[in-house]
């Protein structure tokens, strides 16, 4: 079953005068459970792609679906709070809220729930636990290591239980073995708590970590590994290869 | 509730910057509150005043005397029942920087027609009975750590010299509109001093009722009318709003140099909201990725604008409430009953809240409008 359904999504950018269309029909399915990595040069359109599928950024024609809902069609009104409840993001550069701890970042998501603060507290303890922070809870992020920014920004990510987690080049900031934390820690999620995945690298170790791979270029879907489903910009469906 | 702690982080971030501004609003609203109790006070001088007594003063301005011979003359008035005296002294103390209000009295007639001043028995009697003895209010003997018997120098300011008095008496005022910073001393000394007898200041004329207060006034009047010093006769409480009415451009000029402070720092405070707004672009964008609608970042960055401000207010009016409550001010005893009232506080939380929104709007307005994707890309 699809989690994330993508149609016939078209995207162009105004700059000054000149019109760029970064996606012209692009469709794609994600199935649940999966962990779908995308991968291309940069201003190929994988994190334009990761904010359409987020609600951040509007498709300039097309439709795109996540969990039956269709993301493409809600209010601003509409997109926060669906956020909240379906999506956990991970951003390249951490983006911690400095003043806050560890504990406080990772409680934020649940500020718009309607949790207890005992509720909470057992959420937040039990993402950190996942990630393997549990005595880091009081720290400010000046007083963690990248990796460590890293995994308390995806307890953020997973704390809501959210239903898609989109990740935006979670290991570029990061040192080689603080990436393979970070991956192995996607790799747990994704095969322990069956949380599908997405993530945006250009880290070919990041993208073995996947169970499908597509790679984009100038907008066009033009290869793809494991990926059941795929049409691309009026081309067939890509070939599926290397599977997990 | 639940992002108060996040506000409080975000007023956290840069503590100097909070603290300063928070300060800047305390310190507008103090000014408020002092120069709005200034008004206040002045405005309450005006309606003091007991029905049942008149003033009677040099036509042409008090700063004219009138002869002492004039007692008897009032006294003679139908409706009359008695008359006292006084003249401004105006004397510093100390190093001669230290300046009071100072009368001289006729000791006895003074404290008949004033029962506001309340005197033990043996104070009154001991400096009505003395010569050099002074009447000191209890406030201004607080102040200076006076105590009875001693000895007190005045410079005379209008009256050259230094003038010495034993203080033998203190006064508690019933009515906060007397004063309590007031030092008071024989007008018959000052005048044998000053070898000019028979002149005094003002009159105070106390009358069977208050029915018949134009009608003594009118009689008086006319009676000196033709006299070399002719006198302007009036109600107590007319008297005093004469005098605010002298005040009247200072209250205007003062509210209206509150309403500029207020605005200067409204001005400060909305830029430094505006700042920190600004520096959290990325941040605000962050949020909304995670979730955070629109009105959820208004109303967190109106919170932060609201605590400055509601810091800043408690600061600074409570402050000014506390400090002239506790100092007993008076502007010299000047401005007697000194005190905030309670209105001053209502308006000075009512421009507190309006300094908030002034200051918060725009900054809240732009958190909920930010384009997140535009932000992202903008500072990543």
């Amino acid at each position: 079953m699809s989690l994330v359904e993508i149609r016939d999504v078209h995207k162009s950018f105004q700059r000054d005068t000149q019109r760029i269309d970064v996606f012209s029909g692009i469709t794609l399915d994600v199935e649940e459970g999966s962990f779908l990595a995308l991968m291309g040069p940069s201003g190929s359109g994988k994190s334009t792609l990761l904010n359409l599928i987020a609600g951040l950024d509007k498709p300039t024609s097309g439709t795109v679906r996540v969990a039956s809902a269709e993301v493409s069609a809600m209010k601003p009104g509409q997109l926060a709070p669906w956020r909240a409840r379906h999506i956990g993001f991970v951003f390249q550069q951490f983006n911690l809220l400095p003043v806050l701890t560890a504990y406080q970042n990772v409680e934020l998501p649940l500020l718009l729930t309607r949790l207890s603060k005992r509720e909470r507290e057992e959420r937040v303890t039990l993402a950190l636990g996942v990630v393997g922070l549990e005595d880091r809870v009081s720290h400010y992020p000046r007083q963690l290591s990248g990796g460590q920014e890293q995994r308390v920004s995806i307890a953020r990510a997973i704390v809501a239980d959210p239903t898609l987690i989109l990740l935006d080049e979670p290991t570029g900031q990061l040192d080689g073995k603080s990436s393979q934390e970070v991956l192995t820690l996607l790799r747990r999620l994704n095969d322990e708590f069956r949380k599908t995945i997405v993530i945006v690298t250009h880290d070919a170790h990041a993208a073995e970590r996947a169970t499908s791979v597509l790679h984009l270029e100038k907008g066009n879907l033009i290869r793809a590994t494991g990926v059941p489903s795929l049409r691309a910009s009026g081309e067939p469906a890509a070939t599926i290869a290397g599977a997990r | 509730m639940k992002f108060l702690p996040l506000v409080l982080a975000n007023l956290g971030r840069h503590k100097r910057r909070t603290i300063l501004t928070i300060t800047s609003v305390a310190l507008a609203l103090f000014l408020f509150a002092s120069l709005q109790t200034v008004v206040t006070t002045i405005a309450a001088g005006a309606n003091f005043g007991s029905a049942h007594r008149l003033v009677s003063t040099h036509a042409t301005g008090i700063v004219f005397p009138l002869p002492i011979a004039y007692a008897n003359r009032f006294q003679a008035v139908p409706g009359v029942q008695g008359v006292t005296w006084a003249n401004w002294f105006g004397g510093r103390y100390g190093d001669g920087k230290r300046f009071f209000a100072t009368f001289a009295i006729d000791p006895k007639s003074y404290l008949e027609i004033y029962p506001e001043m309340v005197v033990p028995a043996d104070q009154k009697e001991a400096f009505i009975r003395e010569r050099t003895a002074a009447l000191v209010g209890k406030h201004l003997m607080e102040t200076f750590g006076w105590k009875i018997g001693q000895n007190v120098t005045l410079q005379g300011t209008i009256f050259p010299g230094d003038w010495t008095f034993t203080i033998r008496g203190v006064y508690v005022p019933t009515d906060p509109q007397i004063g309590d910073d007031v030092l008071m001393f024989h007008h018959d000394y000052m005048e044998e001093r000053l070898n000019r007898p028979g002149i005094a200041g003002w009159y105070v004329l106390k009358i069977d009722s208050p029915d018949h207060a134009a009608t003594i006034a009118k009689r008086i009047d006319e009676q000196f009318k033709n006299s070399s010093s002719p006198t302007k006769t009036g109600t107590e409480q007319a008297f005093n709003a004469s005098f605010a009415t002298m005040w009247g451009n200072v209250s205007l000029l003062m509210g209206t140099i509150g309403l500029a402070v207020v605005f200067a720092i409204l001005l400060v405070t909305a830029n430094a909201m505006m700042m920190g707004a600004r520096e959290r672009t990325r941040e605000v964008a962050v949020l909304k990725t995670i979730g955070f609608g629109d009105r959820a970042l208004f109303g967190i960055v109106m919170l932060e604008a609201g605590v400055i401000a509601i810091t800043g207010a408690v600061i600074g009016l409570g402050g000014a409430k506390l400090l002239y409550k506790a100092t007993h001010f008076s502007g010299g005893g000047f401005l007697p009953g000194f005190d905030v009232k309670p209105s001053t506080l209502v308006v000075g939380s009512v421009v507190a809240i309006g300094l908030m929104l002034a200051s918060g709007l725009v900054p809240a307005v732009r958190a909920a409008r930010l384009p997140v994707v535009t932000a992202l890309r903008q500072v990543a």
